[in-house]
């Protein structure tokens, strides 16, 4: 194994045509096709330190001997990770001179879901003004953090920056053994943003990757890692509710978190892939492992989730409660319409004494979709007086959808007290008669009872985000009741 | 304002409604009572447009024209109010969201943009003070976790934020003690003007002590077999409804 990375670099450029095929450092897009020396080019790309690309290795060949996992209740044809293409480089989106030039249906929709002009011209790829609005926010909010001694930047810039807080953590929370699509996602990822927290810093705004510059396009295996010192706290706001279309129809992302001593991570995402077509072709697959570490001491990590998009999501977002007495939290509403499937739960595991979790799960199906809350509580022997309350609200729009739910408990130690409640219904007549009677037509009266069932997870969101979610969630049910 | 001609309705292939004649003018309060069973709560759904029940013969024809072709949100921007005899929860939906989407929506039908944030304030605070609605309960869900008579204030308190032509109130007086009932009949009587009309749906002679009608119809088995004065009321009060049944009727 070479040990600097010149001579990494040196041995790649050199080894041409092995495997059939040749490395050309230059490229902007890789072949399909993965090999280790695909993961040997990614990471040589970004000038990784050799400690990394072993890391890599090492996941890519406990990758190789994996399955695809087949549990959910999902469908879809086995993915040909050979067809894939594994690297290219940032593209700049294609630039447009105005608003003018974008598809006005995209714009209709950006207008509904009230997102500023400014967002409107980056989201649509309009070339904006060198002096523009955007570009000073972007600082002022850089000097801000950095005099609270905060980092967020890029995964991959965190790297070369702060190499020993990312070897510490980096795969400390989601080992690259996990499951086949964080192996693979530990072999290839893309980037990602990296985020640390020193002691006893309350970061003193909402982290969005809007804000990071060069965040858009971090590819489809994004890898995030947030750490939160002891007593600091932060709010991580992920993705974005105007609609999001890629042309690669696999993401595997891993997000992991790490809260010390009395931290509080709050991680708030909304999803809104492209879902396909009405018979779901063409929409992302999205195979998504989040996970939370309450490493330290009362410490809290908070999930929030609104997903609507995406053909297929399978996404666990998860708490490790290893410090005594830390908390951790999972709240979210997923939609599925049309041909959309989404398999997705929490699993809070119980470690530490005096832990707690909260699950508010609310699952919304229409048309012929298929929605499941898959979840686990595990009480580990160790956690004396643990404690959990679940909430599984499934709500059915029409009669070809589906709504299942698979809770999981375990408790291992007599003093652990697991609280389940489930239930599945459907809107009743009654209640769009009455929002009707007051002069809201039926397809707004439903919008209006969905966000009312969903009330307990939107106001988890931060304010301007849950604004978005609410129009996002009205414009995801559009023409399924009729 | 109103004219019911020769209305035939049933639910489920079952005749409710068999010929039922109405006339309401503007200014005017009309009630309406009858035994149970008699029609009397279906015939103000299938004002508002209830769609479980299926018109097999006549006319709703509502300021000149006929109500029959709208769908019931259209009826309500055309003016059409019904105080239900049991509002519905519905969970998660403040008061304040779910007055606001209506306003707004029934505005957006007539072509008018929405109403400001403050004068909708003002509004609400205007009319909850006219039904003594706890100004706590427009923070909270629809009707969830109210009492009985609570509910029924709110379906006052929603007229009058609405501000109706025609409001049809069904049994709102049932299940209403003596206070809740001044209440409620102070805010109908409030909003009584030249312009609008009432029609209400009793059970009881006694909500009609406060909300006096112009004209009291009896309704038996899905047609008004007679019509009066408020005294017709005090003397169904008196005797009960046999002595109309007995009584063919011209």
């Amino acid at each position: 194994m070479p040990d600097n990375q010149d001579q990494l670099l040196h041995d790649i450029t050199n080894r041409e045509y092995e495997h059939g095929w040749s490395v050309d450092l230059d490229a902007e897009t890789l072949d399909p096709g993965l090999t280790e020396e695909t993961v040997r080019f990614i990471s040589a790309k970004k000038n990784e330190p050799v400690w990394l690309l072993d890391w890599r290795l090492k996941a890519f060949r406990h990758w190789q001997k994996m399955t695809e996992p087949h549990w959910g209740l999902l469908h879809y044809p086995s993915i040909n990770y050979q067809a894939l293409s594994y690297y290219s480089a940032p593209k700049k989106k294609p630039e447009l001179n105005s608003l003018d030039e974008v598809d006005p249906e995209l714009l209709k929709t950006f207008n509904r879901l009230g997102i500023s002009l400014q967002e409107q011209k980056m989201l649509a790829g309009v070339a904006v003004d060198a002096v523009i609005d955007s570009v000073s926010v972007k600082t002022t909010f850089k000097e801000k953090l950095a005099e609270k001694g905060v980092i967020f930047c890029a995964l991959s810039e965190a790297v070369q920056q702060y190499p020993d807080l990312v070897k510490a953590y980096l795969g400390t929370v989601v080992p690259i053994k996990d499951n086949f699509f964080a192996a693979l996602n530990s072999a290839v990822f893309s980037d990602g943003s990296f985020v640390y927290i020193p002691k006893g810093v309350r970061c003193p705004m909402e982290l969005s990757t809007y804000f990071r510059i060069n965040a858009m396009n971090t590819g489809q295996f994004e890898r995030t890692l947030i750490i939160a010192d002891d007593d600091s706290y932060v709010s991580y706001l992920e993705g974005c509710t105007a609609p999001m279309r890629d042309e690669n129809q696999l993401h595997a992302a891993v997000v992991e978190l790490v809260a010390l001593n009395r931290a509080h991570i709050k991680y708030s995402t909304v999803q809104n892939w492209y879902p396909g077509d009405k018979n779901g072709k063409g929409g992302i697959y999205n195979f998504v492992t989040k996970r939370g570490n309450c490493l330290g001491q009362h410490s809290l990590i908070s999930w929030t989730q609104v997903e609507t998009g995406s053909s297929i999501t399978w996404k666990y977002p998860s708490v490790l409660l290893k410090g005594d007495g830390s908390k951790g939290e999972f709240f979210s509403v997923a939609v599925t319409a049309n041909a959309q499937q989404a398999d997705t739960g929490t699993k809070m595991v119980h470690l530490g004494k005096n832990t707690g979790s909260t699950i508010i799960s609310k699952g919304i199906s229409a048309g012929n979709s298929n929605n499941s809350y898959r979840g686990l509580v595990k009480i580990a022997p160790s956690a004396t007086g643990a404690r959990n309350f679940s909430q599984c609200d499934s709500l059915l729009l029409g009669n070809s959808c589906g709504a299942h739910t698979f809770p999981n408990i375990e408790v291992d130690n007599a003093t652990g007290k697991v609280e389940h409640e489930a239930t599945t219904s459907k809107i009743a007549e009654d209640q769009i008669f009455y929002l009707n009677q007051r002069g809201i037509p039926t397809e707004k009266a439903v919008a209006l009872i969905v966000n009312g069932y969903c009330r307990e997870v939107l106001d988890q969101l931060p304010m301007e985000f849950a604004v978005e979610a609410r129009k996002l969630l009205e414009i995801s049910l559009e023409g399924s009741v009729g | 304002m109103l004219e019911i001609k020769n209305l035939h309705a049933s639910i489920d292939g079952k005749p409710i409604l068999n010929g039922l004649n109405l006339h309401i003018q503007a200014g005017e309060v009309h009630a309406i009572m009858g035994p149970n069973g008699s029609g009397k709560s279906t015939l103000a759904s299938i004002i508002a447009g209830n769609e479980a029940y299926q018109i097999t013969e006549g006319d709703i024809v509502f300021m000149g024209s006929s109500l029959l072709d709208l769908q019931p949100h259209q009826r309500a921007a055309a003016g059409v109010f019904l105080a239900f005899q049991y509002p519905v929860e519905i969970p998660g939906v403040s008061m304040m969201n779910f007055m606001k989407t209506a306003i707004n929506e029934i505005r957006a039908q007539k072509g008018l943009e929405p109403m400001e944030a403050s004068d909708f304030l003002k509004l609400v605070r205007e009319k909850q003070a006219l039904v003594e609605l706890d100004s706590k309960l427009a923070n909270r869900s629809v009707n969830q976790g109210f009492s009985g008579g609570e509910k029924k204030r709110n379906e006052v308190f929603q007229m009058a934020m609405l501000d109706p032509k025609l409001a049809v109130l069904d049994e709102t007086d049932s299940g209403l003690d003596i206070d809740a009932l001044r209440i409620v009949a102070q805010g109908v009587n409030t909003l009584r003007n030249a312009h609008n009309a009432f029609l209400v749906i009793t059970h009881y002679q006694r909500l009609l002590d406060y909300i006096v009608p112009d004209v009291v119809h009896v309704l038996a088995n899905g047609k008004i077999i007679k019509s009066g004065n408020k005294d017709l009321a005090l003397e169904l009060e008196a005797k009960g409804y046999d002595w109309i049944l007995e009584t063919p009727q011209a």
